[in-house]
């Protein structure tokens, strides 16, 4: 960790050198580095097994890396005074079918971090989980149980309750597997609603990147390692499209190794 | 000798035991849903099972040392709580084979120890099985406390320990004390199955944490009615096993939680024919 200045004037939002990390001598991620600037909004992608949800763990402080280091908003995620600036949706198909909370509750969860675990909620919490209620089109469900929402709707509980501590920076590990093409929508209006009003930096994990290629500022492609890293354009310009699916994805890639 | 011995009140909490009893039920059967509550969600529904048979190791521990066996017992639960939870949180075991294997070891250690302590049957059937009728001021007292002090902790880490139950991995990357709460949990629901022992008998404790909860969850829509239905439904099954128990001449913990089981099969019917009936409709 000493690799890195003590003081950096403009913090990337996510800041990564050398990152390795095995599984029992197999390798995950291999001398990984990246930065993602604050307000940027950048998918991560590659094939399954190519170290997308290793390299988010390893960048969430969440695992330890072999080699290197990450730096998120300025610091070591794990020692981050305001780890609420911190959003983070984890990979997964759907909230626990029997759970008895309703969505309002299960929003409201994202405050806590930031309130202070130990306090009740205040009326500005109570403002900011309606407020991003109505953002992601779910104000009319929130006393609804989560249970009962379609995988897309759940997929929207899940990342209101990440957005609703205002981040600085929101980390999706790939929450558009498996739902339709309309709740893929709704969720690329969430992201860029929130991009564009707080100006959050957004580091999306995905298979496909035809729901959000218009938007995007910065693609990373994975294989263990960074196979390329650039802008969108660039990216096209190497003849490669951006409305690629998850089963055209080894094709797409060998045409950038 | 009870405080309230003296207090006039409707059969069949007409006897100083019989009030006590009903005081202590009360307390334990809104308190155990609590905790219940969190561990049914996180599928440790038979936690409490596992800790109360290393309190039963502790129990006997105690009779073999000869020292008073409520303090053993907690001392062994809350070792083996805590091993639970760090057996499920490293991943080292699934959450139903880390409660297997604590709830085997503690049964075959309290049974050797039983054997060598060389107590009578009805003194160990007395922590079993429970002794409500044979509570004291000082037990009822302890309960109490025991009650306001889980009302404390779950008032202060409550909210987090939902926000942890619902997504752990989310919670330690927003900074929240994820494992501090889950050892707190560890702790409160093995001081609860200690505290409770007296009354509901350690084979018994654990179902007044999870068949409230079982219940609650077929009728709420929220996680907030979940608690308060599962804590009523609590109190109802405790004073219709005590009522039950007095008229009937049975035994008080078993017809508490008997009747904590019946509440969940009307309530499981009368859901089950609203859906049916939602589903013709």
């Amino acid at each position: 960790m000493g690799l890195v200045a003590e003081t950096d004037p403009s913090p990337a939002a996510i800041e990564a050198k050398g990152l390795s990390f095995s599984y029992g001598g197999t390798p995950a991620v291999v001398d990984v580095s990246l930065r993602v600037e604050p307000g940027e909004f950048c998918a991560l992608v590659g094939p399954n097994g190519s170290g997308k949800s290793t390299l988010v763990r390893l960048l969430l402080g969440l695992l330890q890396p072999d080699a290197g280091f990450v730096r998120c908003l300025g610091g070591e995620p794990r020692a981050l005074a305001e780890r609420w600036r911190i959003g983070y949706v984890p990979q997964r198909h759907s909230l626990a079918p029997a759970l008895p909370a309703t969505v309002e509750e299960v929003v409201s969860t994202g405050r806590i971090a930031r309130r202070g675990w130990w306090r009740p909620p205040s009326r500005d919490d109570r403002r900011a989980v309606a407020h991003v209620l109505e953002a992601v089109g779910l104000a009319g469900l929130a006393r609804r149980p989560v249970g009962a929402l379609s995988g897309g709707e759940q997929q929207r509980v899940l990342i209101a309750k990440a957005l609703v501590s205002e981040p600085a920076l929101l980390v999706l590990d790939e929450p558009v597997a498996g739902v339709d093409a309309s709740a893929q929508r709704a969720f690329r209006d969430s992201v860029v609603h929130e991009v564009r009003e707080h100006g959050a930096a957004v580091l999306l994990v995905t298979h496909e990147l035809g729901a959000v290629a218009a938007d995007l500022d910065h693609v990373l492609v994975m294989k263990q390692s960074i196979v390329f890293d650039g802008g969108p354009t660039e990216l096209s310009a190497r003849g490669v499209s951006l409305g690629v699916h998850a089963d055209d994805l080894p094709l797409w890639l060998e045409s950038l190794t | 000798m009870s405080v309230i011995a003296e207090v006039p009140f409707f059969w069949p909490f007409d006897t100083g035991s019989m009030q006590l009893a009903l005081a202590a039920a009360v307390v334990i059967a809104a308190c155990a849903p609590l905790i219940g509550v969190f561990i049914v969600q996180r599928r440790q529904s038979l936690m409490g099972d596992g800790v109360g048979h290393v309190a039963f190791a502790g129990v006997a521990a105690g009779f073999l040392l000869d020292v008073w066996p409520v303090w053993t017992a907690l001392v062994f639960a809350i070792g083996a709580a805590v091993v639970i939870e760090i057996l499920r949180s490293r991943g080292r075991a699934t959450g139903d084979l880390a409660l297997a294997l604590v709830f085997y070891g503690g049964l075959a250690a309290g049974s050797i120890m039983v054997g060598k302590a060389g107590v009578s049957g009805e003194r160990v059937e007395n922590y079993l099985f429970g002794s409500i009728l044979e509570l004291d001021t000082n037990d009822l007292l302890t309960i109490i406390g025991l009650g306001i002090a889980i009302l404390v902790v779950l008032g202060v880490i409550g909210r987090a320990l939902f926000a942890i139950t619902l997504d752990e991995e989310a919670s330690r990357v927003s900074g929240l004390p994820v494992a501090a709460c889950n050892g707190a949990l560890s702790v409160l629901t093995a001081v609860t199955i200690v505290a409770a022992m007296r009354v509901l008998g350690i084979l018994l404790v654990a179902a007044m944490m999870v068949l409230p909860v079982a219940s609650s969850r077929l009728l709420a829509r929220s996680f907030r009615n979940t608690v308060l239905f599962a804590v009523g439904i609590g109190v109802v099954a405790a004073i219709a096993g005590l009522a039950a128990a007095r008229a009937w001449d049975l035994e008080a913990g078993g017809s508490i939680v008997l009747c904590a089981s019946i509440l969940y099969g009307v309530v499981a019917l009368v859901r089950g024919d609203q859906q049916t009936a939602r589903t013709d409709g």
